[in-house]
């Protein structure tokens, strides 16, 4: 409780509050009222979600800070909404994001400034509701309020094909959204009348051609939002033609709520499909973790190259899913929040090099430490990250997925493993060509040191970035009990 | 006593008929310059109606006139909701037709005549009555497209809408004439009990099944009966396509369930098998033929059917949350498409009318308020959550997933997919591209304030949808199904 009124209502509705607050400030006379309105909001929601953590009960594995109201009696929805360890993570990790983002945007953004600040602020209380739904409807509500800001802000403040971006990432997130609502239908027909995630899980009987449906479905529906291999190609424009913020939180947030839904929905809902499908699963994975390490290495674009760096990662979150062993699922969990810092951060940094420069061309750098020394170290340290550096947090999540994967075939872990390869050489070159070097040309050498404001996102976000690498066991302590209680779900057929 | 307990159920529309007579002789009176008093005396008489509806409702079935007439709950709310549209209608075209010279007594009277006929239909439970109210609102329709002399434009869509208009009310008419020679009734109770007893003749009933449902496939604008909605709604001026697309709908949804559901429900059947037909036709058509128009009237025509095939697809689920949730579609897609229509009048100007796609390029930037509003409608259409258009589809495609009719689910949802492309494609154009005039937008206080009620109306009715949801499957329940 604060003040009397629920945590996670108040992380959901704060932000959005404050985000239609900003908009009343108007038109751009207003701007510096709205960036600081918008900050003291993000910041606040990110102070309200703290109880969350510090109240958390790492005994259990039954939902937490429970809200429940019913909502739509006829169809017997509810309003009802509770985090696990799965979701609380997520919840701070959006909440945390956000004020980030607003700094990122503070000067850079200068048309429409309210409407951009006001477009992250609401997308952050929608995706904490998106962590936090435990009824179907709600969760699909904020599920698809979220391609809202979202498409708003790539097609506004986007780059030169900003609206074709912005058009591919909606219809694709819608395809897979409508037939998840299918799904959603027929489990409230085989539940008998409930809407409930929970009840859903529960289900003792869902035939397997069912099941294989429904998996389907939700693949659609979750595949395209992690992005996996075949349903990747929205993330390389969407991200491209997003502002800087905006890729922060795709990156950050929205990869890591396809592969939530994983979790909440395909796996615990349709456990014999996901046994049966996972050679499938596994394959896609793989696919991405090596292909699309390797189309990374060949981009000339940073934020391209960063792109599909993630879809590379978040291979490796698919893969942890489907080992279904707890190293496999903890590792897979891990490596989602520590992407999340890693690749947020990346995007922060090459949207630093984009605001001096106007360009996101690898071609266009070189020799920058010549004249950002403290830039060039913030950045060597996100981009050893990136590659899986040990002592740094992405080495925690893909190493535990190696193993969850080795226990169950060694080539898997082999396949998986290479990534550490092909991951350093697509960073490690990128940093090599931008960083290193004489410099290249009279925009580098007008370019001058991050600010005092650059440096507060860079040293907050090194911190977790260290931390989680050196000391995971808090992060670990909050998933393990939910996790085994997910595998232990798992096991049980429900043909 | 009769006669009072006669009248009472019809008391509204007696009123409205006395008030068009009244309205007609002060419209002479008045000069070109007062007109403003006939307007106001039209909404004063549409508040009157909705007092003496809400005033003269009682709980159940009530007949009058030898069971041609029946006031249920279902008619008391569709009526209170026509009434509604029609005073929306109203206050968005005004300043719009002022510009043209429309803003006549003609115009008000015929749509108090539509409004009649509307009523009408929606109390009927004759097919002599039913074909009484559709011809009312019919007739009054045509004149109202054709009301503007000068242009060409509407000139042949009046005629299309005219003699296509007549075609249909004469299958309809042919299909009754055969139900009564199967049945030996006009009244639908008798049809269906009839029915239900068992008649000689099948095949003449079959018969007449399709005509009529031929005929009610063209008051709702189904393929493959679709062909007038584009060019009426794109000849017509704005404000009358705006009185086409909107109240008629919840008519033509009383008329389809009081024929359909009422009088040959025992021949449920042989009509869904063709509603299914029709209603996935629709949404195949009218989605993909939306996306290639670039005249704004005409994509909402197209996409008038593909909803009207979504709205069928309620039909097809049946019971009390398939009829109810196929109101439920009706009473949204009338206050979507108001506020679309709303859109577009008040962006036009004198002499010009911003129904191309290029008319919206730019608005957030040149009216933040308008341009969320209609964002919000657009999103509405598409049936994107938050909004209530969302809750429209989501209690369709439950009811025909629980009747199990998955894929036909799914079918419905791959088509919303493609229509959602063409309603964000105008989201974009507000938001993502360039203005093309910076022509100043003047929108009078009241309509300023109805596009708000509207396209917030939308997002509030889309947190809280649960109210109107039991309301219409109430209604419903008490209405069609008592029987």
């Amino acid at each position: 409780m604060i003040f009397g009124l629920p945590v996670i209502s108040v992380a959901i509705w704060l932000p959005i509050i404050f985000g239609v607050l900003v908009l009343a400030t108007g038109n751009d006379k207003n701007a510096p009222l709205a960036r600081i309105l918008a900050l003291v909001g993000s910041v606040l929601g990110f102070l309200v979600t703290l109880p969350l953590y510090t109240g958390f009960d790492v005994g259990t594995s039954a939902m937490q800070f429970e809200e429940m109201h019913s909502w739509i009696n006829r169809f017997n929805i509810h309003y009802h909404l509770g985090v696990d360890g799965i979701s609380m993570l997520f919840i701070l990790l959006n909440s945390f994001f956000t004020p980030l983002v607003v700094l990122a945007g503070w000067k850079v953004i200068e048309k429409r400034v309210a409407q951009y600040m006001a477009a992250f602020l609401i997308m952050s209380g929608i995706i904490n509701g998106v962590f936090a739904a435990l009824d179907s409807i709600l969760f699909y509500v904020f599920w698809e309020a979220m391609l809202i800001p979202m498409f708003i802000i790539i097609g506004v403040w986007g780059g030169p094909n900003r609206v074709y971006a912005a058009m591919k990432f909606f219809l694709y997130t819608l395809l897979g959204s409508l037939l998840m609502l299918v799904s959603l239908i027929y489990l409230y027909r085989l539940s008998g009348g409930s809407f409930s995630i929970l009840d859903f899980q529960q289900l003792r009987h869902i035939p397997m051609q069912a099941q294989i449906l429904m998996f389907v479905a939700f693949f659609f529906a979750f595949a395209v939002k992690v992005p996996m291999f075949p349903v990747h190609t929205w993330l390389p424009d969407a991200h491209v033609e997003a502002p800087t913020g905006g890729s922060v939180v795709l990156a950050a947030i929205m990869l890591k709520v396809g592969a939530y839904g994983f979790l909440r929905f395909s796996l615990p809902i349709t456990p014999d499909a996901s046994h049966k499908l996972a050679g499938v699963m596994i394959a896609l994975s793989l696919i991405a973790i090596i292909y699309i390490g390797l189309v990374a290495l060949m981009q000339s674009d940073m934020k391209k190259l960063v792109a599909y760096s993630s879809i590379s990662h978040m291979g490796f979150v698919t893969l942890g899913f489907f080992m279904f062993n707890s190293y496999g699922m903890e590792g897979a969990l891990m490596q989602m929040l520590s992407h999340g810092f890693v690749a947020g951060a990346l995007f922060l940094c090459i949207g630093v090099l984009y605001d001096r420069v106007h360009s996101r061309e690898i071609s266009a750098y070189g020799g920058v430490a010549n004249k950002m020394p403290v830039f060039a170290a913030f950045f060597m340290l996100f981009a050893m990250a990136n590659s899986g550096l040990p002592g740094t947090s992405a080495f925690v999540g893909e190493f535990m997925v190696i193993m969850g994967a080795i226990k169950v075939n060694f080539w898997y872990g082999f396949a998986a493993a290479s990534t550490m390869i092909f991951g350093a050489a697509y960073t490690l070159w990128m940093y090599k060509r931008v960083i290193f070097g004489a410099v290249a040309n009279h925009h580098v050498a007008e370019l001058t040191d991050i600010n005092g404001r650059e440096k507060l996102i860079f040293i907050i976000l090194t911190i977790f970035v260290l931390g989680m690498g050196v000391y995971p066991l808090p992060f670990g302590e909050i998933l393990h009990v939910s996790v085994n209680d997910l595998l232990l779900h798992m096991t049980q057929s429900k043909l | 006593m009769n006669l009072m307990a006669n009248l009472m159920p019809a008391a509204a529309e007696i009123f409205l008929l006395g008030m068009l007579c009244v309205i007609l002789i002060v419209d002479l009176l008045l000069s070109e310059r007062n007109k403003i008093y006939t307007y106001l005396l039209v909404q004063a008489t549409l508040l009157g109606c909705s007092l003496i509806t809400v005033g003269t409702h009682v709980d159940g079935v009530v007949y009058a006139f030898h069971n041609m007439y029946v006031d249920d709950l279902m008619s008391d709310v569709l009526k209170l909701l026509t009434y509604l549209a029609v005073a929306m209608m109203m206050v968005y075209s005004r300043q719009y037709l002022l510009l043209r010279g429309l803003f006549t007594g003609e115009f008000m009277v015929l749509a108090l005549f539509a409004l009649l006929g509307m009523n009408v239909m929606i109390s009927a439970n004759n097919f002599v009555t039913l074909y009484l109210g559709l011809e009312l609102l019919s007739l009054a329709l045509y004149a109202m497209v054709a009301l503007q002399r000068d242009s060409a434009v509407a000139t042949e869509a009046a005629m299309k809408y005219f003699i296509l208009g007549a075609l249909a009310s004469g299958l309809l008419l042919y299909g009754m004439s055969m139900l009564y020679g199967a049945t030996g009734s006009l009244d639908l109770n008798a049809i269906s009990d009839a029915i239900k007893h068992g008649v000689p003749n099948k095949s003449l009933l079959v018969f007449g099944l399709v005509f009529i449902v031929s005929g009610l496939a063209f008051k709702l604008g189904v393929v493959p009966f679709h062909m007038w909605i584009p060019d009426v709604y794109h000849g017509a001026p704005t404000a009358m396509t705006m009185l086409i697309g909107s109240a008629p709908k919840l008519a033509a949804f009383a008329f389809t369930a009081r024929i359909l559901v009422e009088g040959l429900q025992p021949l449920v059947h042989d009509w869904s098998g063709m509603l299914i037909i029709m209603a996935v036709a629709s949404m195949a058509v009218g989605n993909l033929s939306a996306i290639a128009q670039t005249n704004l009237k005409r994509m909402f025509a197209y996409s008038t059917i593909s909803h009207m095939g979504f709205l069928l697809l309620g039909f097809i689920g049946g019971g009390i949350e398939g009829y109810g949730s196929a109101m439920f579609y009706a009473v949204v897609y009338v206050l979507m498409t108001l506020g679309a229509f709303g859109m577009i009048m008040l962006l036009s100007r004198a002499g010009f009318e911003a129904d191309t796609l290029n008319d919206f390029k730019g608005l957030n930037q040149r009216s933040p308020w308008l341009a969320f509003m209609m964002l919000l409608l657009m999103f509405s259409m598409a049936g994107v959550p938050p909004t209530v258009g969302f809750y429209a589809k989501f209690s369709v495609l439950n009811t025909i997933v629980q009747t199990g009719h998955t894929w036909l689910a799914v079918t419905a949802v791959m088509f919303s997919l493609i229509g959602a492309f063409y309603y964000l494609r105008i989201v974009k154009l507000m938001y993502f591209d360039a203005p093309q005039s910076h022509e100043p937008i003047h929108v009078g206080m009241d309509s300023a304030f109805l596009i708000s009620f509207n396209g917030l109306g939308v997002l509030i009715l889309g947190m809280m949808p649960g109210m109107l949801m039991s309301i219409c499957a109430v209604s419903v329940q008490q209405s069609l199904l008592l029987h």
